[in-house]
């Protein structure tokens, strides 16, 4: 049994949450076959390296000056190449932006079984055989499993699995195969627009520090962002803040916003609306500051303090310096 | 050009789902409230704002039960022209390969130019259908567009991805485009509007009577829901009131460093 896994790079970086894919993967064969990975880039070679130690028995790659950037459908014919080359049992990529499109119209091109955002994974005999996956943003699970022979494809839920160091060695090969001349034609990435932050996402961020409608103003929300600096966490916020100006539209947390699954996530003059709780509810801690005791955010936090932000907020940053500093 | 928005009804957002006790893999959905699934919205009124500037029709359509006219008229008093409902009635389960080819099928017959789909459906979040439905018609897709500029053969397409960054493509038409919410701001419905729309055309049509096979889309369905389960429940937290602002955020500081063990 083989699984191969599609290995994320951005800016010719390899993208941290695709290790975990690699440890699923792992924990799926259990010495009944091996794990393979595919880099696609301008440097996919080089790339190889750093999968090196996280369970991969083979990386292979493909490397052009035009996988640079992700391209749609470049990518696309690339990867069912692969997949028809390799004969995986099946693919796992993470639920990125990117990975998750790509193996989207993959399963569509190759009429495969697809299970997006696992939070969890079944297996048995070395094969995936399903996985678990929130609905209805979170207020249920679904048990699901595959019902077809043939290739399975599945995306995982950053922050969900983690990644483990597995001993081993791992050979590096050029995945030979003729670089389709014409899928540039119907679409081209001509541009990446760097973000103002250069910190982790939202959706893959371990920390996270959110401001409500409290905050009210953009200029407010600077005590978020010197908390965040402190704890190494990115900003995030309700759609009410959005809504209002205070925060940018990538910021927002909940149902119609980003669905995120840090370790520590800290909600400041949040209410606790359904649609908020929907994107966040899987954090494994949770921290509510807000002044009203009944507010329902506190219902899921682990920890909650009934005081007023733009003074809870200032002394948990000058505490967290002095913690972090020991 | 003509214009297709592949819209879906949804449960709405403050629906309680809830699992039928006597089968675990079944959902008790007959009874809430749904409504036309939020990033739809965008994509119908970026539809409008295209065709008011080019010239051409809007159609919206949906692959659903005889209850998602509700979000057809929707659409229609918005502004678009016609709906056309297929009916998913005689699909106990379906999913988004499935929903796809019904789609590519009526795009094609419709003779559609362009095909416009909100990012996800808030339900599932699968994110899956406008993705697929492109590779089906063998056109480009881009998903999660945050800005749109279309000349008579392409367009600049602009998505946003992880870390606040942008990506722009240049894309050929046709194509299909995922709408998300900074897209544009939808427009209400006027009362006028409302009223147009019920003297506007809505078909319902069949799978069967689109030339499709009823048994072959079956074979679409790959996945089994096993059983559905609620999210585990949180044991009840720590709430800290009364004290010092000063003392309870030293506190729960140090739970969050020895109990919790997260910094
Ligand atoms: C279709 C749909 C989709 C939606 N999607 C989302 C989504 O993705 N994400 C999302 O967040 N929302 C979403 N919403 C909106 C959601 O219903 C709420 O309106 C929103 O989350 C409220 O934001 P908030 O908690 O910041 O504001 P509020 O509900 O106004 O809460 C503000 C809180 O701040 C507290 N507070 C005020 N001053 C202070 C202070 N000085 N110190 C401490 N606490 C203070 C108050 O006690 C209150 O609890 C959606 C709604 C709909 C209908």
């Amino acid at each position: 049994m083989k699984i191969l896994v599609f290995l994320e790079q951005r800016d010719n970086l390899l993208k941290k949450s695709s290790l975990e894919a690699l440890g699923v993967a792992h924990r799926i064969v259990q010495g009944h076959g091996s794990v393979e990975a595919l880099i696609l880039g301008e440097q996919a070679q080089a790339l190889c390296e750093q999968a090196q130690g996280f369970g991969a028995t083979t990386c292979h790659y493909v490397q052009a000056p035009s996988l640079r950037h992700y391209q749609p459908l470049l990518y696309k014919e690339i990867l069912v190449q692969a997949i028809k080359q390799l004969q995986p049992d099946s693919v796992l990529g993470m639920t990125t932006p990117l990975s998750r499109d790509l193996l989207t119209r993959c399963a569509a091109a190759l009429k495969a079984p697809l299970l997006t955002d696992l939070v969890d994974i079944t297996a048995q005999e070395g094969r995936l055989m399903g996985g678990k996956k929130p609905l209805y943003a979170g207020k249920v699970l679904a048990t699901l499993t595959y019902e077809t022979q043939g290739v399975k494809i599945a995306t995982l839920r950053p922050n969900s699995f983690a990644a483990e160091k597995i001993p081993g060695t791992m050979t590096i090969q050029a995945l030979p195969l003729e670089l389709p001349s014409t899928a540039m034609e119907k679409i081209e990435l001509t541009e990446v627009r760097k973000g103002k932050s250069q910190k982790a996402d939202l959706t893959e961020a371990a920390r996270i520090i959110s401001g409500g409608r409290a905050l009210a103003s953009a200029d407010n929300f600077a005590i978020l962002h010197r908390c965040a600096e402190v704890l190494g966490a990115t900003v995030g916020a309700s759609r009410a803040a959005v809504d209002a100006g205070y925060a940018t539209h990538d910021m927002q947390v909940g149902q119609t916003g980003k669905t995120v699954n840090p370790t520590l996530y800290i909600a400041c003059g949040i209410s606790g609306a359904i649609q908020h709780l929907a994107g966040m509810r899987t954090s494994k801690i949770i921290v509510a500051i807000n002044k009203d005791p009944e507010a329902p955010i506190f219902s899921i936090a682990d920890y909650g303090i009934v005081a007023d932000l733009f003074e809870a907020v200032p002394l948990l940053t000058e505490k967290l310096q002095g913690i972090l500093k020991e | 050009m003509r214009i297709i928005v592949c819209i879906k009804q949804t449960p709405d957002t403050e629906a309680q789902i809830r699992i039928s006790d006597i089968g675990k893999s079944m959902l008790l959905l007959q009874d809430v409230k749904t409504i036309l699934n939020p990033y739809d919205e965008f994509a119908i009124e970026e539809a409008l704002r295209i065709k008011e500037k080019m010239g051409g029709e809007v159609i919206v359509a949906t692959f659903g039960p005889d209850s998602a006219k509700e979000q057809l008229l929707r659409g229609l008093a918005m502004g678009a022209d016609r709906g056309i409902l297929v009916a998913s009635t005689s699909f106990p389960q379906t999913s988004s390969l499935l929903t796809a080819t019904v789609l590519a099928q009526l795009v094609t017959q419709e003779q559609g130019d362009l095909v416009l789909c909100g990012k996800q459906g808030i339900d599932e979040d699968n994110m899956e259908v406008g993705v697929m439905l492109a590779e089906l018609l063998g056109w480009p897709h881009v998903n999660a567009v945050t800005q749109l500029t279309l000349t008579d053969t392409s367009a600049h397409v602009e998505r946003e991805v992880e870390g606040g960054q942008t990506e722009v493509y240049r894309v050929q038409l046709p194509s299909v485009f995922g709408a998300h919410k900074s897209l544009n701001t939808p427009r209400y419905a006027s009362l006028p509007g409302i009223m147009k729309a019920k003297k506007k055309p809505l078909d319902t049509k069949t799978v069967s009577d689109m030339g499709l096979e009823e048994a072959q889309l079956k074979n679409l369905v790959q996945v089994r829901v096993d059983h559905y389960e609620y999210p585990p429940k949180k044991p009840a937290g720590k709430l800290f009131k009364g004290a010092s602002t000063e003392s309870m955020v030293t506190e729960v500081l140090e739970l969050l460093r020895t109990e919790a063990k997260v910094i």
